[in-house]
């Protein structure tokens, strides 16, 4: 896991021109457009209506999306703010309606939030700057870019289900001004890629038939790029254009990236790209800082504009290298559609077959984080795209080394050092030099040199490639599936035993009725008003607690889902799955957000969640099982875990469950015993009739158990303990001895009287008196002769040698040949392995002391009855 | 034919001798499993049972074995194992765990040890990554992702199952329980445990996720029964590969078995234990006697071998002393004797040692402060005596307070049979006053 920590940038905020409007009623000015100009960077940006933006949300690293509607101000100006349209990130949507999807979600991919929680009005302070959407077709794949300020659209999100979006409410309307474009992001280290995408426009135009010298380079570069950005995730299929676009914007940044990290060839170069840069973008990047051009305004160019250069040099490439290459030419198109799924084929595979090759020769750490991450894009790939025909695949390489040749050449054109750089001496040269030439391995030199090669198929190596151990990282927690099914239940006491097993789960749960509406109604109301507060339910272990609270999410959760309340997150942590109270952080942090964090970090992260107003949060509903094994010695897990709900921007529920009442008075300080309040609910053990509805309830008309055998069971275990897992577990014991007697075929084949006296006999019945009975002659002698001694000394506690005496006279009394101190120590040890007696530990010897387990009155019972 | 063959073939003696070495020796040593076992039907039937409906229906379970030392607890467990994984259905499907309250002395290793042995995908060779919390997120995470009818049930044995609820809130426990008590992953979690008390143990709500099934093992055989299995357990199989000499060996067994003082020894053990190891120790001493000069187990042998068993190794270190350490001996029990056993030090020992150099007025065992305290030093190391808890180095070491480890039995039977003792010094230990 990685933090990024984004510098704190001070920002200034200011409307730019007139109001355009004034509203009598609200008495608020609508303006056209707001300037954000940041502190150090020289170029304000300019944010207006129509316009995506980024918005400061909890997570620093996801901001959160939006459009803006309207922007307007009050009158004494000091209210700035703004109407916007949300978008939903994939991390918002909780986890459980990802399902939904019904696919993998992209990392960039947003959702046209339809919902009608969130409040869509901000304070523009809040906005950090603008962002690129795209609005895609529910079928168009998603652009293989690594450029984390572009987002798509596909569908929308409205809190229950996704549907698919009109492009019309996305696109924003008008091309922003690029300025805008440029602001913040550049701060975050992203610069030098933003940098060289600005060539990129100029690479495509510039492709020429030199092209194919330098392909050499690009492999290592792919590397590079991969290794500069670890966030970068896999991303799948686009439309051709802007696929094209971004796979020569990689090779470009990652070329900037070698050159910005090696000394000889730095800025310059990227000087004299620029000029060639705006000659052809016009306007666009007129106002650009050198050094910060960014991908964003690229990309927003208009398809039609990017397309035919791109397009034309392709072919023209094609062309120009297809017969050296390739036999078959029946897979150049001109201008065919079809050409554009080859080269999205292409595109998308590439580099990555390229950058995997190169693999399998490092060993570097970096290098098999890298492999994982490609291994995971190329199992993605296989099981989106279907690799068609043998022909179509082996084209695959073809387009793909042109283009990358085309891109590393442009340095050439731009009169860089590195043009001459044909030969294998040259790079070997730089492999010396570089730090990206350690990943180039001489089979993808002799790949892209010797052009006539077919490349190699990729299915099969895709399952090879990477030799990379697991990283635990990747690794799924699961149990191996059973290779034979299960058997069903044969007759009907098996039927009874499955459903009275305590894991499986009721319809509903009988006698909780009152404890299940008061929990129902107190998370409910919280829920609707948006609120937080806490509630502590105690109750003995097997008296339905966390049942019940589950049951309750339940159906809060299906009120949910038919839209009665609004959704809200239930997550639940148990103090006893847990190795230390601190990590209960982690685990509701991870829960919240699926971020991993150590406890100290999770904390802090919880807190500025929970403390910080959010424009748009769900209700969280946490419960908090086994509390009492959160208590630390400050108490502060506790302490946060009931402070939260208090906060005003919370909305948080807390449910504790814990065994004793007055858990609060007892362990808790008064400060965290005052936040968790007063709103307490005690289960009570089950009476005898409850319990008998459970069993009943479970059995569910399987008729198993006779009336009197069942009654048997309850009131038992009532009047012991009411834990109605005690009952479950005694009435499947019944049943399993009632299948085994076989001898005494009873009349009826149920479960009776009787198989329930004996299941309850093995269970409560103690063992003491049948493990004296069953013990040696000698250890009963022995267990005689510390009674005799305890009455002796009038004490309950002997030492070994003073029992032993006693010892010896029994044996002499009855007629045994006295024993050696050795083996009587060994009898002493014996019973005190099986707890009969009580012993301090035997380096002590004859010195020892020994009491009794059972009291004197079980010893004699159980030896007289011999 | 060929059986016919078998049956004639008449191997040299020192072979047949070599064989039964290594039958028995297994028996003895390898804790072979018989093909039944013996007095334990019920148990292994219930036991058996439970496994299968686990390992076939996925059925969720909890069991407790408890019985004392050697009753046979870890040969029911392995018996119902072997007998479950013949049948196929079984094999295929149950994965287990085996954990041991003496190796995974806490949860941490615990979970490693789960991990390994289930071989879930954070192990990578025989290493398993991650913290203790991942480990342990990420073994519930695995089981609850498991269910009923679709994974593969696990199965647990804990040994020394006592020792795990002495682990830290008992996490491991209440996991484990916890899953065998929800829909999640099947498991079958069987604890092997000699402590009766052992649900005294857990923790409230472990205990009441427990189901509370114990199968108890208390040996209840009578001496005719132990008979019968010492006479099974030194017979030959029927099925060795020296038909005669078989048949030799059991009768021999038989006459053994039925001669009036082995039957003695034997009861005197059975009397004192009914544990089959001691029985196995016992039986162990007397086979290593068998050679080809005497091929075969005489009453003589096991009479030995009883009393190398029975004796007394106190007393027998007690043989090994010099003459002055034995002396100080004697003036500790004197010292017993009259204060009742309250613990003494090195100068009230010597004092009393001095006493009955002067009645005695003889100079033979007239030893130096130094040397006696050497003696001393040397009891100690010995453990003969042992000093009292709380005071030590502090005190100057003649002054340090001791307490002597032997009961006076042990001192009077190591003075008879000690090789020419002198006689005065036998005088003085029988002596009612120093």
């Amino acid at each position: 896991m990685k933090y990024f920590t984004r510098p704190r940038v001070k920002r200034e905020y200011r409307w730019r021109g007139k109001p355009l409007s004034f509203n009598r009623k609200l008495k608020t000015y609508d303006y056209g457009s707001l300037v954000i100009s940041v502190e150090g960077l020289p170029r304000p940006t300019i944010i207006i209506p129509e316009q995506h933006i980024l918005i400061e949300g909890d997570d620093e690293d996801n901001p959160y999306v939006a459009k803006v509607i309207r922007l307007f101000g009050d009158e004494s100006g000091e209210q700035m703010k703004a109407v916007v349209q949300w978008f939903v990130r994939v991390s918002e949507v909780p986890l459980s309606k990802l399902k939904l999807l019904g696919r993998e979600p992209h990392p960039q991919e947003i959702f046209h939030y339809q919902g009608r929680i969130c409040d869509d009005e901000v304070n523009v302070e809040s906005i950090l700057r603008p962002v690129q959407v795209k609005h895609l077709d529910s079928a168009t794949p998603f652009p293989n870019s690594d450029d984390k300020d572009t987002m798509y659209v596909k569908l929308s999100w409205d809190s229950k289900a996704f549907r698919v979006v009109d492009s019309a409410l996305v696109e924003s309307a008008c091309e922003p001004a690029s300025p805008s474009s440029q602001l913040p992001h550049a701060v975050s280290g992203v610069e030098t890629e933003s940098l060289h995408s600005a060539t990129k426009l100029s690479a495509s135009k510039c492709l020429s038939t030199k092209r194919r010298n330098l392909a050499t380079r690009t492999p290592g570069v792919c590397k590079k790029l991969e290794l500069h950005t670890p966030e970068k995730k896999s991303i799948i299929g686009e439309d051709v254009v802007s696929q094209l676009l971004d796979k020569e914007l990689d090779s470009k940044v990652m070329l900037a990236h070698r050159l910005s990290s090696s000394p000889p060839q730095p800025h310059p170069v990227t000087h004299r790209l620029t000029p060639i840069n705006k000659a052809h973008r016009s306007p666009v990047t007129q106002g650009t800082i050198r050094l910060k051009p960014s991908t964003i305004a690229l990309n927003r160019l208009p398809p039609s504009k990017m397309n035919r250069p791109l397009l034309s040099a392709r072919e023209n490439s094609t062309r120009a290298t297809n017969p050296s290459q390739r036999k078959e030419p029946q897979t150049i198109k001109d201008e065919d559609p079809a050409l554009d799924v080859i080269a999205e084929e292409d595109s998308k595979s590439s580099p990555v077959l390229l950058v995997a090759a190169t693999l399998r020769s490092s060993q570097r750490k970096s290098a098999l984080l890298v492999s994982s991450r490609i291994r995971k894009q190329l199992n993605l790939l296989d099981n989106q795209q279907d690799l068609n025909s043998d022909g179509e695949d082996e084209d695959e390489f073809v387009p793909s080394q042109k283009e990358l040749n085309g891109c590393s050449e442009e340095d050439e054109d731009d009169g860089e050092e590195e043009a001459g750089l044909d030969s294998e001496e040259e790079i070997l040269v730089k492999k010396g030099r570089g730090t990206t030439a350690v990943f180039r391995t001489p089979r993808s030199k002799q790949k892209t040199h010797s052009l006539t090669r077919t490349p190699r198929k990729n299915p099969n190596k895709k399952q090879i490639m990477p030799g990379t151990p697991r990283t635990p990282h990747q690794a799924t927690p699961s149990i191996p599936c059973r290779s034979l099914p299960t058997r069903q239940p044969a007759n009907i006491l098996e039927e009874a035993r499955a459903r009275l097993h305590v894991s499986s789960v009721p319809e509903s749960l009988p006698c909780r009725e009152q404890e299940f509406q008061d929990i129902y109604s107190f998370v409910e109301s919280k829920i609707i008003d948006g609120t937080g507060g806490c509630m502590y339910i105690s109750g003995v272990p097997g008296t339905g607690k966390t049942a019940t609270v589950h049951e309750v999410m339940r159906c809060l959760q299906h009120a949910a889902d038919v839209d009665e309340i609004p959704t809200f997150h239930f997550i639940e942590i148990n103090g006893m799955k847990m190795t230390d109270p601190h990590q209960a952080y982690v685990q509701i942090l991870q829960n919240l957000t699926g971020q991993k964090a150590t406890p100290d970090h999770a904390a802090a992260l919880l807190d500025k969640r929970f403390n910080n107003p959010a424009p748009r949060k769900q209700t969280t509903v946490l419960l908090v099982d086994e509390l009492d094994l959160l208590w630390t010695r400050k108490q502060n897990v506790m302490y946060n875990l009931f402070d939260w709900p208090t906060q005003r921007h919370a909305r948080l529920v807390v449910l504790t469950i814990a065994n004793t009442m007055d858990l609060p008075e007892r362990i808790m300080i008064n400060r965290v015993a005052s936040r968790l309040g007063l709103t307490r609910m005690s289960f009570q053990p089950y009476s005898f009739k409850q319990l008998q509805q459970i069993i009943m309830s479970r059995l569910n008309k399987v008729k198993a158990f006779e009336e009197d055998a069942l009654q048997l069971v309850s009131r038992k275990v009532a009047a012991l303990s009411g834990d109605a897992r005690r009952c479950l577990d005694i009435c499947r014991r019944a049943t399993e001895i009632c299948e085994h007697s076989t001898t005494n075929p009873s009349a009826t084949g149920l479960v009776g009287m009787s198989h329930v006296m004996e299941a309850l006999n093995e269970m409560f019945s103690s063992a003491y008196i049948t493990a004296i009975k069953c013990a040696s002659m000698q250890e009963q002698l022995f267990l005689r002769a510390v009674i005799a001694e305890f009455r002796r000394l009038g004490l309950e506690e002997a030492t070994f040698q003073q029992v032993f005496v006693q010892h010896q006279a029994l044996c002499r009394l009855e007629g045994l040949q006295p024993i050696s101190v050795s083996e009587g120590l060994a009898v002493c040890q014996r019973l005190g392995a099986c707890r009969l007696l009580l012993l301090e530990p035997s380096r002590l010897g004859v010195l020892q002391r020994v009491r009794l387990n059972v009291s004197q009155d079980d010893v004699l019972y159980a030896l007289k009855a011999d | 034919m060929s059986k016919r063959k078998v049956k004639d073939v008449h191997r040299p003696i020192g072979e047949c001798i070599t064989q039964v070495q290594q039958i028995l020796r297994e028996r003895f040593c390898h804790q072979q499993l018989p093909d039944r076992p013996e007095g334990l039907e019920a148990q292994y039937k219930h036991l058996l049972e439970l496994l299968r409906r686990s390992a076939i229906q996925g059925e969720s379970n909890s069991v407790l074995i408890v019985g004392p030392r050697g009753a046979g607890k870890t040969m029911l467990l392995q018996c119902v194992l072997r007998d479950l994984l013949q049948e196929k259905e079984a094999q295929k499907n149950l994965l287990q765990v085996h954990l041991n309250g003496l190796l995974q002395t806490d949860d941490r290793i615990a979970l490693k040890e789960i991990t390994r042995q289930l071989n879930l995908e954070n192990v990578v060779g025989d290493k398993v990554f991650g913290s203790f919390a991942e480990n342990l997120a990420f073994l519930l995470e695995a089981l609850k992702k498991g269910d009923r009818s679709s994974s593969r049930p696990v199965l647990f044995v804990l040994d020394e199952f006592d020792l795990f609820a002495h682990h830290k809130n008992q996490t491991l426990l209440y996991n484990l329980f916890d899953v065998s008590q929800s829909a999640q992953t099947p498991v079958a979690v069987v604890g092997v445990t000699c402590r009766l008390d052992v649900l005294e143990l857990l923790e409230k709500r472990v205990k009441s996720r427990f189901s509370h099934r114990q199968i108890h093992l208390l040996s209840s055989f009578g001496f005719s029964e132990y008979l019968q299995t010492v006479r099974t357990q030194l017979s030959l199989p029927d099925d060795f590969t020296d038909r005669g000499f078989a048949q030799d060996w059991n009768s021999s067994i038989q006459t053994l078995c039925e001669d009036k003082s082995v039957e003695e020894a034997l009861q005197r053990h059975f009397n004192s234990s009914k544990d089959f190891r001691s029985l196995h120790m016992l039986l162990m001493l007397c086979l290593s006697r068998v050679s080809v000069s005497k091929p075969s187990i005489k009453p003589a042998d096991l009479l030995d071998a009883s009393r190398l068993c029975l004796c007394d190794a106190k007393a027998n270190m007690l043989h090994g002393l010099s003459i002055l350490e034995l002396c100080l001996i004697i003036a500790m029990k004197h010292l017993n004797d009259v204060y009742e056993g309250e613990p003494f030090n090195l100068q009230m020992v010597h004092n009393e040692f001095k006493k009955f150099l002067q009645r005695k007025s003889n100079s033979m065992y007239n030893f130096e402060q130094p040397v006696v305290m050497k003696a001393f030093e040397h009891l100690q190391q010995l453990e003969l005596i042992r000093p009292v808890d709380g005071s030590s180095a502090k005190t100057q070491r003649e002054f340090q307070l001791m307490r002597l480890m032997l009961d006076h039995s042990q001192i009077m039977e190591a003075l008879q049979k000690y090789p020419q003792c002198p006689t005065d010094v036998k005088q003085w230990a029988m002596s009612a006053f120093g």
